[in-house]
């Protein structure tokens, strides 16, 4: 068997994935043996392969590990928590009924909206009129030109209040600043689907919140400002 | 602690990988980190391959592990891990792209018919380039940047393959394309981008490598 360069192109790919039969294998060989020019089209072909195949060619952004690992680690936590022991939170939600004033926070508690991410942060001290923006299918709410907005063409714009009434809950990023708090009681947490927001926050709360409970619709009703 | 515990429970020559799958499905969670530690760059790279967006292709890449978690009692031992992984990455990926519907954003050559009959158009002489040249940031970022230049379905293919060392079939199977086409189009991508990388080297990419002068690594 003979062939030409434009057959032996056509199959050179094949050719270095050893999917050509024992003939074709043949003929080829003694092609590139005889003719330079596709002698270099098979070795930069594999020069390709190589280059690109080697894994330092995939660079991954700064601290992507430890965003995944604090995620899955989160992640982990709540698969494996009892959320049927409900007297396991039901000291904490106590105490925090009796620290926020009672009836107020019970109202909301009882009627709270569906939070979009169950293991959302709650803010803290996130005026109510703020201008936030969210989109259609997100879970969260940003300030307006934060990065990691997405599907841009559903945004619409509303105060931070009714954002948080409709089950939004702050974005990792933009909304870092209403994440931190200074005072003891730590609780690290990150969202589990916030839609693209990235990093871990490590907060602590005024209110003493349990791990488990940070998302609970009525106390990140709290949590928003007091002239709220 | 946790490997400690994974070498004591070792007496049946498993991997240390099927070691970790069996324990993860055993119900120690906080092991699976380590199990897929290995991976995120292959993860993230096949997500970035589809996306072209860092924030995204990171999100996504998160995405799919959490996913890969939540159903590790599915995976099957006939099946690679990685492959399971890269496959769920992919689905994630094609997901979102149709959701943020990019796709129309695509260059138009996308919608070309499939094309077999590439020519190479460089012809130099050729020596092999050494691995050693991607210790250097600029020649990454270059090979990076060509591939960038290919379609869609050029480079979503040649990055599975080549990148992901998925097979053919595999490769198949993640994009939801026949075998022929991944063929058709792995030979395309690999021609275009050995073009590519030959016109680099016309522009000085690996200048300070020791090459005989006049020669070409292709």
């Amino acid at each position: 068997m003979v062939v030409n360069c434009e057959q032996v192109w056509h199959e050179i790919s094949n050719f270095i994935e050893g999917e050509v039969d024992a003939g074709l294998r043949a003929a080829m060989d003694e092609h590139f043996r005889t003719c330079k020019r596709c002698a270099s089209v098979l070795a930069g072909t594999r020069n390709v392969m190589r280059l690109y195949g080697d894994e330092r060619m995939i660079e991954v952004p700064a601290g992507f590990g430890l965003r995944l690992e604090r995620r899955l680690a989160l992640n982990a936590r709540v698969r494996s928590r009892p959320w049927s022991t409900w007297s396991a939170w039901l000291v904490p939600v106590a105490a925090l009924l009796l620290f926020a004033g009672g009836l107020r926070v019970a109202n909301s508690l009882a009627t709270g909206p569906e939070l979009k991410s169950e293991h959302a942060q709650p803010g803290w001290g996130i005026p109510p009129d703020m201008q936030v923006v969210v989109t259609a299918d997100a879970k969260v709410f940003h300030v307006a030109g934060c990065g990691v907005i997405h599907n841009k063409s559903t945004e619409r714009t509303l105060t931070a209040k009714e954002a948080m009434q409709q089950g939004y809950v702050p974005c990792l990023r933009c909304m870092r600043e209403y994440l931190h708090t200074a005072s003891a009681g730590h609780v690290t947490l990150e969202t589990e689907a916030d839609g693209g927001c990235r990093g871990g926050t490590s907060r602590s709360g005024a209110l003493e919140t349990p791990q488990t409970d940070c998302s609970s619709p009525g106390q990140r009703a709290m949590l928003l400002s007091d002239n709220d | 602690m946790a490997e400690l515990k994974v070498a004591v429970n070792n007496p049946t020559g498993t991997t240390r990988e099927q070691d970790l799958i069996a324990l993860v499905q055993d119900g120690q969670n906080e092991l699976f980190y380590e199990l897929v530690r290995p991976y995120e760059r292959r993860v993230y790279a096949a997500a970035l391959a589809i996306l072209r967006n860092e924030t995204d292709a990171e999100d996504v890449a998160q995405e799919a592990m959490l996913k890969a978690f939540a159903n590790i009692r599915q995976f099957r031992a006939e099946a690679r891990f990685s492959t399971w992984l890269i496959q769920i990455t992919v689905n994630e990926a094609l997901m979102r792209r149709r959701r943020e519907r990019t796709v129309v954003m695509e260059g138009i050559d996308d919608r070309r018919e499939e094309e077999s009959d590439y020519a190479p158009r460089d012809f130099a002489d050729w020596r092999e380039i050494p691995s050693e040249v991607l210790e250097r940031k600029e020649v990454r970022q270059k090979l990076a940047e060509a591939l960038a230049t290919l379609d869609r379905k050029y480079r979503e293919v040649f990055v599975l393959r080549d990148m992901e060392q998925l097979n053919i079939q595999e490769t198949a199977e993640a994009l939801g394309i026949s075998v022929a086409s991944v063929k058709t189009r792995l030979l395309r991508a690999r021609l275009m981008l050995r073009d590519l990388l030959a016109a680099g080297w016309e522009q000085g990419w690996f200048s300070r490598l020791p090459f005989e002068k006049g020669s070409k690594p292709w």
